[in-house]
């Protein structure tokens, strides 16, 4: 606890330079990667971020020191590399995208690693660091090497907000880009050297292995709350920066621990979060949308199992057992029973001694459900010319989704027909047959 | 004979790789085996802190699990939650693996992996794991044991499956015909690669077995259209980079298991180039192309 406060408190000015740091490097990472996700070339950052080390490492062999801005350019030409070479694989071979990225990204994160080992054995006083490029290491986000990182991230944003407009239908509508004489080839190399550079900068907070989920994953969990770009850009950027503020905390907290793992644990939280609870698209909320749809049309068939039942004798207000409902329509026990005391909850049935009674909105309803199957069945065999045998199924499945308005629209085309295909009259409630043919 | 016993488990793990790799490239689910391969970390490490042994069996079971529950996981999210596959599969796999990686920065102490172990895997301490009897006789090194016997499950796996994966893989509506399920045999095939990927964890690390997967197989690919010759040459190639990764890691001083996937693209530009060189002489010479289709049927 006193760790947390200490760390709002930003009594150390370095703890303010690198807390603003990562935020910036990990929401910018997120804004690029919004446009890739929508691309759906979520992975191609993954192959990216791992193709940065052979030229981290040549820029180091090559330079002697590590100063950030000869391991931006060594990363850049690699990071860049690796993308025209996974086009030139997949275009001109019968080799998939998927086998040419993840060809490519372990092939170039091997090189690297081979020139990692031999870098670390080679004896230079300077290579120690070198190797937190690989995990992360937000801690080292200070003075001269902030500056360099922080102008990169500045021109990536500049870029992005002048070019939003192509680079947004880039990534939802190629074809319609093209149509309309856009440079398709240029606003691809835009953003292919957009998420080189993301992925560039946010390696000193992220590391090279884990960078791909600062692509992927703020976007990804943004993509549950929002279905309009601009928002789901800022939801992002807002996410990524939450977890890039984390990875700072924990290199304060911790400064032996690497900051990427933890940095990707907590966008990680938050997309899972969002996966389940997000509303509307959310896991859960689509699953009890799901469950409900599933119960009303239980529940609709109940009712008009019973009218229909009703409709055989002549009588609708008896009562019924549950073995003469299963004898119509065979439910599965339970499930009726479970229907049945959520009818009687709703207020469209009435149960005595283990039989069962409509209420008169339940008749109504069963009636309506009933009706509108068979004036589908009609419409069917009338404007579709489908034969009365083949209508029933389709009929069942409609009956649950047709609104008041097809309804009447229905009745209105078929000119209230009296009997269906099978000869089954067709269930009018009788004040509202007359208040219709007054209208009509 | 250190150079031996080095070679000789980098070339059972690549083979046992190459093979399914073969698998994996036709089924386009390469980047699932680079999801299986990073997601075994957690699994690996829980092993270790459970069991508190290096032991081969809790290991292989636990990271087995883990793989199969991430290719679980990225169905699930792309299922139900509508998820894009690759985000999917980007999500699960980073989490996996970043959680394998704080396990293993927190309890350094108790766990026998570090980070570089988790990065390029550890082939050249091979010959110093030795296996010896309470007689004290040296059969040689743990590692040849563990990788072989994954090997030999990987190639009974593949001969006994041998037609319901290639149906599986190249014409799904045909296997559902045959009652064939595609789901048993997909996750079939996930567990087979995830067994795989922890056994080739301790030699080359957790990243570059994707370049043992999917190198061989791609390479393989490009120079063959009979599937038992892709496999074939898969083996061969895996065998080759072992080789070549040794040699060049000796000469350059430097880490094996990243020679071995720098050799590994080596191996398929020059397969690239060839094939290219080919197609271009078929399509100037189309006399001498419509013979070689002739004879080839």
């Amino acid at each position: 606890m006193e760790t947390i406060l200490d760390f709002f408190s930003f009594n150390n000015v370095n703890v303010i330079y690198v807390t603003i740091g990562s935020m910036l490097l990990t929401s910018s990472a997120a804004i690029v990667g919004t446009f890739t996700f929508l691309k759906r070339k979520a992975l191609v950052g993954d192959a990216v971020s791992h193709s940065i080390l052979p030229g981290i490492c040549l820029a180091f062999m090559l330079s002697g020191d590590k100063n950030p801005l000869y391991l931006i350019i060594g990363a850049f030409i690699t990071g860049w590399l690796s993308l025209i070479i996974i086009d030139l694989i997949t275009s001109k071979s019968k080799i998939k995208e998927d086998s040419a990225i993840a060809l490519i990204l372990s092939v170039f994160f091997g090189i690297g690693i081979l020139l990692l080992t031999i870098i670390q054995k080679s004896g230079n006083a300077e290579q120690t660091g070198l190797d937190h490029f690989l995990f992360g290491n937000a801690a080292a986000l200070v003075g001269s090497d902030l500056v360099t990182f922080t102008i990169v991230a500045l021109i990536l944003l500049i870029v992005v907000y002048l070019f939003f407009k192509e680079l947004t239908l880039l990534a939802f509508d190629e074809d319609f880009a093209k149509t309309i004489g856009m440079p398709i080839r240029l606003i691809e190399l835009i953003l292919t050297t957009l998420t080189v550079m993301a992925v560039v900068i946010g390696i000193q907070a992220v590391g090279i292995v884990l960078m791909a989920a600062m692509l992927i994953t703020p976007v990804a969990a943004a993509r549950f709350w929002t279905d309009k770009i601009k928002v789901l850009i800022l939801l992002a950027a807002i996410f990524g920066a939450f977890s890039g503020l984390s990875g700072a905390f924990v290199s304060y907290a911790a400064p032996a621990m690497p900051t990427g793992p933890w940095i990707v644990v907590v966008i990680s939280t938050i997309a899972f979060i969002s996966f389940f609870f997000a509303p509307k698209k959310g896991i859960i909320s689509r699953a009890i949308k799901q469950r409900n749809v599933v119960q009303q049309i239980n529940d609709e068939n109940i009712l008009k199992s019973l009218y229909q039942l009703g409709e055989q004798d002549q009588e609708y207000y008896t009562n019924r057992t549950i073995e003469d409902i299963i004898q119509r329509r065979p439910f599965n026990t339970s499930v009726l029973k479970k229907g049945l005391k959520r009818l009687k909850k709703q207020g469209y049935m009435e149960s005595k001694s283990g039989t069962w009674q409509f209420t008169k909105e339940g008749k109504n309803k069963g009636q309506r459900t009933v009706k509108l199957h068979r004036l589908w069945e009609t419409y069917l065999t009338k404007y579709l010319r489908i034969a009365p045998d083949h209508v029933h199924d389709d009929a069942d499945t409609i009956e649950h989704f047709l609104t008041p308005e097809l309804e009447s629209r229905l009745e209105q085309l078929l000119e209230y027909p009296e009997l269906d295909p099978h000869d089954s009259k067709i269930p009018y409630q009788k004040n509202k047959i007359k208040n219709n043919s007054t209208q009509v | 004979m250190n150079a031996f016993w080095i070679i000789l488990t980098g070339s059972l793990v690549a083979i046992s790789c190459g093979l399914l790799g073969c698998y994996l490239v036709l089924r386009k689910m390469t980047m699932i085996g680079d999801a299986i391969s990073h997601s075994v970390l957690p699994g690996i490490v829980l092993a270790f802190l459970i069991s508190g042994s290096r032991d081969s069996i809790p290991m292989l079971i636990g990271a087995g699990l883990l793989g199969v529950l991430s290719t679980f996981l990225i169905e699930f999210f792309h299922r139900k939650g509508k998820l894009q596959t690759d985000a999917s599969i980007g999500v699960t796999f980073t989490w996996l693996f970043a959680i394998g990686v704080i396990l293993v920065s927190s309890y350094t102490g108790q766990v026998d992996i570090d980070q570089d172990c988790v990065l390029y895997g550890e082939i050249a301490y091979v010959p110093l794991d030795l296996w010896i009897t309470e007689n004290g006789i040296n059969l040689g090194p743990r590692s040849v044991y563990i990788s072989g016997t994954v090997l030999l499950i990987i190639i009974t796996f593949i001969w006994l499956g041998y037609k319901e994966l290639l149906i599986t893989t190249f014409d799904p509506a045909l296997s559902v015909a045959l009652g064939i399920s595609t789901t048993i045999w997909h996750y079939l095939l996930m567990g087979a690669v995830s067994i795989t990927t922890v056994a080739s964890f301790e030699s080359v690390g957790a990243i570059l077995v994707v370049a043992l997967l999917v190198t061989p197989a791609s390479t393989a690919y490009l120079l063959t259209n009979n599937f038992r010759k892709m496999l074939y040459i898969s083996a061969f190639v895996g065998v080759l980079l072992s080789f070549g990764g040794y040699y060049l890691a000796v000469w350059l001083n430097g880490s094996i298991a990243g020679a071995m996937a720098t050799t590994g693209g080596i191996i398929f530009g020059l397969a690239f180039i060839y094939s290219k060189n080919k197609q271009r002489i078929l399509q100037t010479n189309p006399t001498t192309a419509s013979d070689q289709i002739n004879r080839s049927i």
